[in-house]
């Protein structure tokens, strides 16, 4: 009987990284997508086993540094101090500003975006909509998605202390879907039914006017290695960047890298 | 020989968890102090919070624990000691018997269930009836408060059964009726054992992380009600570590020492308390 305790054990040995299939981690944002396309690299490649893990940015960055994960992914390009990887863009990725869906307001300026998240505007009044308090909803300090946000849309304005901070995409999604007053931000991909996308500067973050670069408030998903990727690890690469895997990006609301001009 | 062994390795086991706590108190220390003197007082202690910009304040969390942790000792005290009075001076074996179990199980309930609780019930409870987001002081108070009675209720009662019969008796002997031997005699005898519970109840309000996290808000902002949002020390360090890389992590280090420090100078005032009962 006494064998039976080794069993456990040989199943954890067996699973060190690199021989139990493929181990990513890494940004929140990108985790959902990436998971889709594990899943059907999976049913292709029913060998090898994709691990899909969050963490964060930065999570990923460090894990891919330190060889915990295979793979690591970012939602946001690398810093000074976080140069020595190797970098994969895989998709580019849209924000939108999510309202409730019953709010009147179609359409926000830049300048409007910032007056309400700086404090500056605390009215809907103010922005063509009801005579409601505004209640901003943002990520919290260190968020891939919200250091893109601050870059592409609060420039030089700092995000105020007023607002309301949550810590995923989901969970913004749940408070602007059930508080007639909210607005925060998430991925375009992200936006269900349940609440309203606004249009920026008069463009609505579509699809098309994401590719053709008309909404300009995208970012990059990228996929991290430490070293020359090789064999499953290379597999799943390849797979994300052939049509098929990008046709899954792209359907799930991403921009696939194929369409993205390079410049 | 085996009797020694055992012994051995009782005491092997009863250390480890001596030894993990000193491991747990070495690291967030080891990871958390360096910032604090690295950063300044003066700017740890203030109210700019922005860790990828040098602000490293968390006075204001420091206060929104605070607040946060009186708000549920305003729901949970009265509520717990009307409770324990009643199950240990006013209800039959039966009721007892029922009810103290039950006030346990709430103890079971995982915290991110009263978080969900209160998101789907509470806080658009709120917004509705008083304006403002609904993620609020309040609706952290009142989880907390709840999250924290059968910690009250369960000391207290036991601290109530404590007091000698022959008090009761001589009480009733000299004419005062049941409340009034409640009021004057039980609870001024039971004193210490009510504190200590109350004590061990602020120490899991201040801990509480999921709930808080959930219903509060999160706005680094002092709240200038109990209807505006509060951001807790335990709240920053869950929401941000996910992300945090260098003096940021420290940061969350050093919020856990600062942490850790409240919760050990609450234990030591429960231990001192029931101690000297």
């Amino acid at each position: 009987m006494r064998f039976v305790f080794f069993i456990p054990l040989l199943i954890l040995l067996s699973c060190a990284p690199n021989k139990c299939g493929v181990i990513i981690a890494g940004s929140t944002s990108v985790q959902p997508f990436i998971e889709k396309v594990a899943e059907h690299f999976m049913e292709k490649n029913p060998s090898i086993m994709v691990n899909v893990q969050g963490g964060g940015s930065t999570a990923g960055v460090q894990a891919t540094i330190n060889g915990t994960c295979d793979v690591g992914t970012s939602s946001r390009d690398l810093k000074p101090s976080e140069r020595g990887l190797r970098v994969i863009l895989i998709a580019l990725d849209g924000i939108s500003v999510i309202i409730h869906k019953d709010n009147p307001v179609e359409n926000l300026t830049v300048e409007q975006i910032r007056d309400i998240f700086a404090g500056r505007a605390t009215n809907w009044q103010e922005l063509g909509g009801l005579n409601t308090e505004i209640i901003p909803v943002t990520r919290e300090e260190g968020s891939g998605t919200r250091a893109s946000f601050e870059d592409m849309i609060m420039g030089e304005d700092v995000i105020s202390d007023a607002c309301l901070v949550q810590d995923s995409n989901g969970a913004v999604r749940e408070i602007i879907a059930t508080t007639a007053q909210g607005v925060g931000y998430i991925s375009v991909g992200l936006v269900d039914e349940r609440e309203k996308a606004v249009a920026i500067d008069g463009v609505e973050p579509t699809l098309v006017n994401l590719i053709t670069e008309k909404y300009r408030f995208a970012r990059p998903f990228l996929l991290l290695l430490r070293d020359e990727p090789q064999g499953d690890v290379k597999k799943f690469i390849d797979y994300t960047l052939s049509p098929e895997g990008q046709e899954i990006l792209g359907s799930s609301g991403l921009i696939p890298v194929n369409q993205v001009s390079v410049d | 020989m085996k009797d020694k062994i055992a012994e051995k390795i009782l005491l092997f086991i009863a250390l480890s968890a001596i030894l993990s706590l000193a491991l747990i108190t070495f690291f967030i220390f080891q990871q958390g102090i360096p910032l604090i003197f690295k950063a300044g007082l003066a700017n740890f202690f203030s109210l700019k919070w922005a860790p990828t910009r040098a602000g490293f304040g968390i006075l204001s969390m420091i206060i929104g624990s605070l607040m946060v942790t009186v708000g549920a000792l305003a729901v949970g005290v009265p509520f717990g000691l009307a409770g324990a009075i009643f199950l240990a001076e006013f209800s039959s074996k039966t009721i007892q018997k029922t009810l103290k179990p039950i006030i346990e199980l709430l103890a079971g309930i995982p915290s991110v269930v009263y978080g969900f609780i209160g998101i789907v019930i509470l806080v658009p409870f709120i917004r509705n009836t008083f304006g403002g987001p609904g993620f609020s002081v309040l609706a952290a108070s009142i989880i907390l408060g709840i999250m924290i009675l059968p910690t009250i209720v369960s000391i207290s009662y036991d601290a109530l059964l404590a007091v000698p019969t022959t008090y009761r008796e001589g009480s009733y002997a000299v004419g005062a009726t049941k409340w009034q031997t409640v009021v004057m005699l039980l609870i001024p005898a039971a004193r210490s054992g009510i504190v200590a519970g109350i004590i061990l109840g602020m120490g899991r309000a201040i801990g509480e992380t999921m709930a808080v996290i959930m219903i509060a808000g999160n706005a680094l902002k002092i709240p200038g009600s109990i209807f505006d949002s509060v951001r807790t020390l335990t709240s920053t360090i869950a929401l941000e570590l996910g992300y945090a890389a260098g003096d940021h992590r420290a940061a969350l280090f050093a919020c856990g020492s600062i942490l850790f420090l409240i919760i050990i100078v609450l234990n030591i005032f429960a231990i001192r308390i029931t101690g000297r009962k």
